[in-house]
């Protein structure tokens, strides 16, 4: 091949060291495609790795019996199969999940992350759009602007890629037609705007025919913008733009080869940096110098965003692994609130309340979501009120996290602004997010000292607070053996108060209901009111079924430390079932109550409490002895 | 004041990514190892790793999960390269394959199954490693194209592909239950032009199989395989001839087909490569045995 775009094959048969010297200077653009499942979005990728000869003759081989076997281009090679990848999918035909596909041109090595059209797969579109520079919306041109157009680009728009493509595929399927471009294209400016998209580019194209990929086609000589490749050749780079602003390197690993070295290993995420410049150290807020930039390849004198590097500093300051090392006189923002875009991808919904782990930087902190101000309906960019998010679900809520973080809002910097949700017993990536701004209610809301501790509270009621804290399954005898508790220890002239799971739903919690997220915030409102109790030096009784462990740790860590005891009040299914003081099991059994534990919600055992009661083998009062005994021994 | 701040080529950001992760299986795994073939993506992450925690030696061992049936020239650069990188060299075999006699000869696929598969789950087993590092790229094939970079398995090392973690930014969720481990890809987005590329920039080291000269060869079914010890069973009417070959990917040697070249030099190995046509597996009798074989060996165990 002769084309220009590509290596010259003269040059490597001719001249192979002027070759290699000329193509370590490429540098590299990161794009996705989106498209709907008809769109010709994989035909696309099969002709950029195609013309780019990324394609050997045995894949080509391969490639043309499968075309002739499963192809949907006739005889022709259907280029699609070229990037189809697992089994099954092939099978079906149609790709499920992000794949990530290389080619080169002389300039530039891509890296296309190929992303499905499918309604219930936006997880996977917000992965591939989150490293790309660039976005190739295809259309096609049979069918003009779609739902999944519209979807594409408002989340393409969301993850804060620059770079919108508009490509307006099949051209050779409607006789290369200028009207039907310019109408689309019309369409497409009045959407976008809608949605903050206010540049573009749109060209026509066909990916089967290879109009205008490489080069201009003769086909379309009314169209006189650029090719796709020559564009994704020279677009401008978020790495370049990253240089410009701020310096920023989170903190990944400390490099301590012995006792006279210390270096802060990281990849830098915004900014340049050069030995003798000021830094902050934050959260803490310290300051020094950059005294060494290391490699192994010698000390450099200027790192910038992209590199990996060890910094030393002038001074012995505290830093570790989370910590964020920025430029002195800008430095991040440090807070513990904020308003986020959440993408949740999990089959099992968000619950608000609920402490997940928050991974950003190179940081783990615990968080908790607010419930959602509104979820986006991502077809039609309508707020919706919502309780919680489901799976592909977007919205819009405040995050707390347990400590004060360094942080960008994430239109800055996709480091520091963006971030993934890990479920704490699954350990599974639930969601991910994008910082919008800190919330500055909780630097206003200061802790009021009072004079009166909680030490004089529990000192004057001559006892230690505590949380007894009763879990088992509705009808396991919780309430019972709580009330028996309760009056023994008040024989015993000890304060005590006793917080029911049905009472507290006739006043405090009557808004909440028995969903997942409900539950959540059942139990965290409770926890609370137990804490403020122990503050007051109060023996605090539950009895709630709290069936998650999450939640039950979650107060757990509310507590001081040991004033938590979780008690496992231990009756088998069948067992409470047989009693069902309320006639509750028999109501869930035929239907008529709806996430009832054990039935159709689930019972999460305690692994390790602090006590556990066998009602099979003790009776209430024998029960309320035992826990007394381990309380006061 | 005007700044001229260097702009990062391919290879830079490719190298700063692998580095990256590398960084954050340290911090956040327990006992990370670094798989070790030998072969030249495996010198490239070793390189990496240098690099990333220098002036510290990498702080986990290599393995190499061992088959006996690997070239002469491939073990003599094993220890050097580990001794020169100040890093512990474990070595594995399969006891069962070993007391067996397991070989390419006989035993076909169960020779990959028993030495590579079992043996690798055996070592991660013994020695108790909750993240292993390995040098497979997502341009080789096609189902690795939808793999992540950090890939978990279940406790019996089972791969899912059902079940695995978005990866966004540069965001890689490292946590897992007891008895579960990861296999942690660090050169992924590495093509295997950039492979060449990097190793020629860089001055790395790679074992001479991979540069052309006269070695004894047969032909047979197709592939021409080399005479590298007396192990290698001739069939009637086989006579090993010298042939100017190289290799373009290794492995035991009974089973890795050579090409026939000239190319004796770095430059030349590539500008062979750039005008090649067949793509790199091709050389490998393992691929070929089914459709999707690579996606079946991944899901039970295989890298």
């Amino acid at each position: 091949m002769t084309d220009p775009i590509y290596k010259t094959d003269a040059l490597i048969a001719e001249d192979i060291d002027a070759y290699l010297e000329a193509h370590q200077h490429k540098t590299m653009l990161r794009f996705i495609t989106c498209g709907s499942v008809d769109d010709g979005k994989s035909t696309l990728i099969g002709r950029l790795l195609y013309d780019s000869k990324m394609i050997f003759e045995d894949q080509l081989a391969a490639l043309e019996a499968d075309s002739k076997r499963v192809g949907t281009q006739g005889q022709e090679i259907d280029f699609a199969l070229l990037v189809d990848g697992l089994a099954a999918e092939r099978e079906q035909g149609i790709t499920i999940d992000v794949a990530y596909r290389f080619f080169a041109t002389e300039k530039r090595k891509f890296i296309v992350a190929d992303t499905p059209g499918h309604e219930q797969y936006t997880r996977n579109m917000v992965t591939g759009a989150s490293t790309a520079d660039l976005a190739v919306i295809l259309i096609d041109a049979r069918k003009g602007v779609l739902t999944q157009t519209r979807r594409h680009s408002y989340l393409v728009h969301l993850l804060g890629i620059r770079n919108v493509v508009l490509a307006v595929n099949k051209m050779d399927l409607v006789n290369y037609d200028q009207a039907v471009f310019d109408r689309i294209v019309a369409d497409y400016t009045a959407f976008a705007a809608g949605i903050g998209i206010t540049d573009f580019t749109a060209m026509p194209i066909s990916g089967f025919k290879g109009d205008n990929i490489t080069a201009n086609s003769p086909n379309m000589p009314w169209y006189d913008g650029p090719a796709l490749l020559p564009l994704l050749e020279t677009v401008e780079l978020d790495a370049t733009i990253d240089q410009s602003k701020p310096f920023r390197l989170p903190v990944q690993w400390v490099n301590r080869p012995n006792l006279d070295f210390r270096g802060f290993s990281g990849l830098i995420a915004t900014g340049a940096v050069r030995p003798g410049d000021e830094v902050r150290v934050l959260p803490s807020g310290k300051t020094s110098k950059v005294s060494r930039i290391v490699t192994l390849d010698g000390d450099l004198p200027v790192a910038v965003a992209g590199q990996s590097v060890t910094l030393c500093l002038a001074d012995e300051i505290d830093c570790s692994r989370g910590q964020v090392i920025a430029a002195a006189d800008s430095p991040t923002e440090v807070a513990d609130q904020f308003e986020t875009t959440i993408v949740w991808m999990d089959e099992h919904e968000m619950l608000p309340g609920r402490p997940y782990w928050l991974k950003i930087g190179t940081q783990t902190v615990s968080a908790t979501i607010q419930h959602p101000k509104y979820q986006v309906n991502v077809n039609t960019m309508e707020h919706l009120a919502a309780k919680t998010l489901d799976l592909n679900a977007i919205g819009v809520a405040n995050i707390v996290t347990d400590r004060p973080i360094p942080f960008e809002p994430y239109a800055q910097s996709r480091d520091l602004g963006g971030f993934i949700l890990i479920d704490k017993m699954t350990n599974a990536t639930v969601g991910a997010g994008m910082i919008h701004f800190a919330l500055r209610r909780a630097s206003n809301i200061h802790w009021q000292a009072t004079d009166i501790s909680r030490d004089v509270h529990a000192g004057l009621k001559n006892q230690k607070p505590a949380v007894l804290w009763l879990t088992g399954l509705s009808g396991a005898g919780k309430s019972t053996i709580a009330n028996v508790l309760e009056k023994k220890l008040v024989r015993m002239n000890r304060h005590t108060f006793l917080l029911d799971g049905d009472n507290v739903r006739h006043g405090l919690n009557k808004d909440l209901g028995f969903t997942d997220a409900d539950r959540v915030e059942n139990i965290r409102r409770v926890g609370e009111v137990a804490k403020l109790m122990t503050d007051a030096g109060l023996i605090v009784i539950t009895a709630f079924i709290s069936p998650f462990r999450a939640e039950r740790d979650m107060v757990r860590a509310m507590m001081q430390p040991g004033e938590f005891i979780e008690i496992h009040v231990d009756t088998p299914l069948a067992e409470a079932e047989k009693r069902d003081v309320k006639g509750l099991y028999k109501k869930a059994r035929s239907g008529q109550l709806k996430n009832f534990t054990g039935i159709d919600s689930p019972y999460e055992a305690p692994e390790a409490p602090e006590i556990r009661i066998d009602t099979t083998a003790l009776s209430p009062e024998q029960a309320a002895d035992e826990i007394i005994a381990r309380l006061i021994p | 004041m005007t700044h001229t701040l260097p702009t990062l080529t391919h290879l830079r950001r490719l190298e700063a990514e692998s580095i990256h992760i590398m960084r954050e299986v340290v911090s956040e795994a327990e006992n990370p190892v670094m798989l070790y073939s030998v072969g030249k993506d495996s010198a490239v992450m070793l390189h990496l790793a240098k690099k990333a925690f220098f002036p510290s030696p990498p702080p986990f061992p290599l393995l190499h999960v061992d088959t006996t049936w690997k070239f002469r020239d491939m073990y003599a650069l094993r220890d050097k390269a580990a001794a020169q990188a100040g890093m512990e060299l474990l070595v594995y075999h399969n006891p069962e394959a070993l007391e067996k006699g397991i070989n390419p000869f006989d035993h076909g696929s169960l020779h990959t199954d028993m030495w590579k598969t079992e043996g690798l789950k055996q070592a991660l087993d013994k020695w108790g490693f909750d993240a292993a590092f390995g040098g497979a790229r997502r341009d080789e094939e096609k189902s690795r194209a939808k793999e992540r970079v950090f890939s978990f398995r279940s406790a019996n090392h089972r791969w899912d592909p059902k079940n695995q973690r978005p990866e966004l930014w540069r965001l890689y969720n490292a946590r897992k239950a007891k008895g579960e481990s990861m296999r942690v890809f660090p050169i992924s987005n590495w093509t295997e032009l950039d492979i060449w590329q990097y190793i020629h920039l860089e001055g790395i080291e790679i074992v001479p199989l991979y540069f052309s000269q006269p070695r004894p060869t047969v032909e047979r079914d197709g592939l021409i395989l080399m005479v590298d010890d007396d192990r290698f069973r001739l069939r009637d009417g086989e006579e090993p001839r010298m042939r100017s070959v190289r290799f373009r990917t290794l492995g035991c040697y009974p089973l890795t087909g050579a090409v026939e070249s000239r190319a004796t030099t770095l430059p030349e190995v590539i500008q062979e490569m750039l005008l090649t046509t067949t793509s790199e597996r091709q050389g490998r009798a393992i691929d070929h045995d089914q459709a999707a074989s690579m996606e079946k060996k991944k899901q039970e165990g295989y890298f």
